[in-house]
């Protein structure tokens, strides 16, 4: 049998690929009607706990685009058993992510050392102007709702400490 | 040949029970025209450009506008409309403007000829097949046009590579024809289906005799020859779109190359519409089921059926064609011409000569 | 002196030269001028911003110069001024299609420096992104490879199938074109659960499209009367312009930095081999681009078997200050060599970066290459030499 040209064969293929797609369907997603849904690590935007935070100013500092901007203030609390001082606590005041600007690195996410913010997988945030992308503190709260659990781990990875 | 439509047209007239004045005939003429050469651009466009070629590509293409998506030629056509009209400033803006209409209106002056039914045809030539090669020709010359005017050192190339590619390319589709005619006995492209479906194989008349089967050879030389004269891969070096971004459509926006984009699909319309009348036998099914045996016995409602077994045939060539440019890389623009003139025109040579001598001795 | 003898520099002036003479050439023998054509900076053709200027004689190339700079985003110069989180954060974008690779080099470095060792497990671990970041990138290659020559079918399959890698990489890293994983001493994170399950599942769909695009384009006639013979490279001159990856193995020449620069990575714990093609034309550049995603698939499959278990970062304080020091590692990215030149005066980020990109050094040789040819081939020659815009310019 004599070498079938390469030309029928690439024919074939498409062909084949034309028949794959009307009996198994396409590759593609409709979107907006159907909705892949994202692995859990994935970076859609950063959640705010903000009774974790201390306005200690690392993520701020450490965000390559200097995207996070904070303000607080030091306030006086009760002290925690009778007759002892007033703790100074910080209160946050101010805590903006430009998401116009964020690119997304996850490096605030990870040097907090309180545990404040978090990634969540939730990307339907687009908005008609570019203002509307700084997320305020309020916002930043109300995305720690779709904050997913963190994903196990592989079979031979250490136990996390914390 | 004008009297047999409008006898047709006053038989529609019986039918409704009115007379229908010339001026009523000529505008029927004219719609039909309209509706010959773009219904097949807007079918082909819909079906192979929009979703073949996206489930070639293991995707959906367009799905919101209209259910499946086939309103979505629509939405393109308003969009192009409602584009800005640019023409450059170093342009020949009169060329540049009559660039578009004349591919257009080449492909219009060539439907004129297809017949779809015993009585459903426009013109009746004697040369039919002449006039369709000859005319044909002109959109070449709207091409060009296109890429000169341009003032785009881009669109000059296209437009150059393409003058030399369909000129080249014009030959052994005409060569392919003769094979036809010559087995036909005549030029008449309305006597060529006759041949095809009132004909027998050897004696057994059950399929007509569609020359495919015996011009074979003249039916690839002409697939591969419209494929080079639509510019369509693998042979789309004038329109070449990772290089010349659009070759010598490139300067054109809204309306003017909406023209050329419905052009380039009637175009291939048309031509899949030709190749079905030469090759495929055109309108007819085999007289023999029927048992007629000339164009004179077949029956008045064919002339409803055949336009839509003829679009059945078209769409069958111009799924080969579509196909062919879905699966293809281009050919270098010296490769291609290579090809055309020692390999199609040598092969279609041959095969004027092996028909000839048949025709002779059998 | 004239005006040109002041104003350029030496090199500028023998290009103007170079190009006057050639168009007096042209003048002489046709006593037409010829057409000078700027393809790009925005073009289909060139993978980005790159603008190429060509004077043509009728479709012949006379005279060919390369004018890259459109996307320059001062990467060395952003790094003098960030600390080694936030330059590892930047050096994702510099190659975009293979992004975890141009943070290895770089991290490889900053470990040098500061005397650390990633352990067994990480390094595993990056060995295996940075191998799924080169079939990324090489599978956009294929698929760009069929658009450049016109067959628009290819490239969907590729960007199908790379949607697959994607995905894997995000649901290890979280990002899919942008991982920001390697950290110095380390990773980030480690794998979460089922991922080399599915990594393994999402190798063989991948040699099933490299079958596809062998048979689909490489095996078509047309491809190959395009491709073969078209911008021929020869050994010596591929080693002098500096080329690296695939367009030097495809001219001979047997040079694999994952094979001959031992670094802490796991590549020496893999069986896998290493392909040249003796031809140096444009066929040989994506037919060696193709096997080496094959073999990267199979370096994947074999590393996903032997993944030692183990802390996934090293012992190395929380802000790190890397201590006085240079430091140079390069390592066998998907595009070339790709190098880390970087300076360090003992703070949170470094002094001084300088970035070899293997793109930059690819291009160079398209002045030499281009001379001759037709102006399809201009397109065939860029798409096999294969240069990504922010890998030029950075």
């Amino acid at each position: 049998m004599a070498k079938v040209p390469g030309l029928v064969k690439g024919l074939g293929v498409t062909l084949g690929t034309l028949f794959e797609t009307v009996t198994k369907g396409a590759n593609t997603v409709q979107y907006p009607h159907e909705k892949e849904s994202p692995p859990t690590r994935a970076r859609g935007v950063i959640a705010l706990h903000e009774g974790n935070c201390t306005s200690c100013m690392l993520c701020a500092r450490s965000c390559p685009d200097w995207c996070i901007y904070i303000e607080g203030h030091k306030e006086l609390a009760p002290p925690r058993r009778e007759g002892g001082k007033p703790r100074q606590v910080n209160k946050l005041d101010r805590f903006d992510i430009d998401y116009a600007l964020c690119m997304y690195c996850g490096i605030c996410v990870e040097v907090c050392p309180f545990d404040a913010l978090f990634w969540s997988p939730e990307y339907e945030y687009s908005e008609p102007r570019i203002a509307d992308l700084l997320h305020d503190k309020a916002k930043l709260g109300e995305w720690m709702e779709t904050v997913p659990e963190a994903p196990e781990l592989e079979s031979g990875a250490e136990k996390k400490k914390k | 040949m004008i009297g047999t439509l409008a006898s047709q047209l006053g038989l529609l007239g019986g039918l409704l029970a009115v007379e229908i004045p010339y001026w009523g005939q000529s505008l029927l003429r004219v719609l039909g025209g309209a509706v010959a050469v773009l219904l097949p651009a807007g079918t082909i466009v819909y079906v192979f450009l929009f979703k073949m070629m996206s489930f070639m590509q293991s995707r959906l293409g367009p799905m919101e506008a209209g259910p499946y998506g086939s309103l979505q030629l629509v939405a393109e056509v308003g969009k192009w409309l409602q584009k800005e009209d640019i023409v450059p400033e170093r342009a020949d803006a009169r060329i540049f403007k009559m660039a578009p209409i004349v591919v257009l209106v080449s492909t219009f002056l060539l439907v004129a000829v297809v017949p779809f039914g015993p009585d459903a045809w426009f013109t009746n030539f004697e040369v039919g097949i002449f006039y369709a090669l000859a005319v044909s020709s002109l959109s070449v010359l709207g091409i060009l046009m296109a890429g000169w005017a341009s003032a785009n050192k881009y669109s000059l190339l296209g437009g150059l590579r393409a003058a030399g590619q369909l000129i080249a390319y014009e030959l052994p589709m005409v060569l392919a024809v003769v094979g036809v005619v010559i087995q036909a006995g005549t030029m008449n492209l309305q006597e060529i289906v006759v041949a095809q479906n009132a004909g027998s194989i050897f004696g057994f008349s059950g399929l007509g005799n569609p020359f495919i089967l015996t011009q074979f050879v003249g039916f690839a030389v002409f697939m591969v020859a419209i494929q080079a004269e639509l510019t369509q891969a693998p042979f789309d070096m004038p329109i070449a779109e990772s290089e010349l971004v659009s070759g010598y459509m490139t300067e054109y926006s809204g309306f003017r190359f909406l023209i050329f984009f419905i052009g380039e699909f009637a175009t291939a319309g048309v031509f899949s519409l030709l190749a079905s009348v030469l090759f495929l036998g055109g309108w007819g099914l085999p007289f023999a089921w029927f048992g007629w045996t000339d164009i004179d016995s077949v029956d008045n409602w064919m002339n409803l059926v055949g336009p839509v077994i003829m679009i059945t045939k078209m769409m069958l060539v111009a799924f080969i064609i579509m196909w062919v440019r879905f699966s293809s890389p281009r050919l270098r623009e010296d490769q291609l011409q290579r090809f055309a003139w020692k390999v199609l025109i040598p092969v279609s040579l041959g095969n004027i000569a092996v028909t000839s001598i048949f025709k002779v001795v059998m | 002196m004239s005006v040109t003898d002041r104003l350029l520099g030496d090199r500028q002036r023998l290009a103007y030269i170079a190009s006057q003479a050639a168009d007096s050439r042209l003048n002489v023998e046709l006593e037409t001028e010829g057409m000078t054509l700027n393809i790009g900076p925005q073009h289909p053709a060139t993978h980005g911003t790159l603008r190429i200027i060509a004077r043509l004689d009728g479709e012949q190339v006379v005279w060919a110069e390369p004018s890259c700079g459109y996307m320059h985003r001062g990467y060395e110069k952003l790094a003098e001024v960030r600390t080694y989180p936030q330059v590892t954060t930047l050096v994702n974008r510099i190659d975009w299609l293979g992004s975890f690779a141009n943070e290895v080099p770089f991290i490889l470095a900053a470990e040098k420096l500061m005397d650390v060792e990633a352990p067994a497990r990480a390094q595993h671990i990056r060995t295996i992104l940075f191998e799924l970041s080169r079939i990324a990138n090489v599978s956009l290659f294929l698929g760009d490879l069929g658009v450049q020559m016109g067959a628009i079918t290819p490239v969907f399959f590729a960007f199908r199938d790379r949607e697959y890698v994607l995905n894997l990489i995000e649901g290890a890293t979280g990002g899919r074109f942008h991982p920001n994983f390697d950290r110095i001493g380390g990773l980030k994170d480690d794998l979460p659960k089922g991922w080399i399950a599915e990594t393994k599942a999402v190798m063989k769909k991948l040699r099933t499209f490299c079958d596809q695009i062998e048979e689909l384009l490489f095996g078509n006639e047309i491809f190959q009367s395009r491709t073969r013979g078209i911008g021929v490279i020869p050994r010596d001159v591929a080693l002098s312009f500096g080329l690296s990856g695939a367009n030097l193995r495809a001219s001979g020449v047997d040079w694999d930095l994952r094979r001959d620069h031992p670094l802490p990575m796991a590549w020496n714990k893999a069986d896998w081999k290493v392909w040249t093609h003796p031809d140096g034309d444009s066929f040989a550049r994506c037919w060696v681009r193709l096997q080496e995603t094959r073999e990267a698939t199979k370096i994947v499959d074999q590393l996903l078997d032997t993944i030692p278990s183990g802390p996934i970062m090293a012992k190395v304080p929380k802000i790190i200050k890397v201590p006085e020091g240079e430091a140079w590692v390069s390592t066998e990215n998907p595009l070339g060599e790709m190098g880390y030149y970087v300076v360090s005066r003992g703070e949170l980020g470094p002094f001084r970066v300088k970035i070899r990109s293997a793109s930059f050094n690819n291009i160079s040789i398209t002045p030499w290459l281009l001379r001759g040819v037709y102006v399809p081939d201009i397109v065939t020659i860029l798409a096999s030499l294969y240069f990504i815009l922010g890998d030029i310019d950075r």
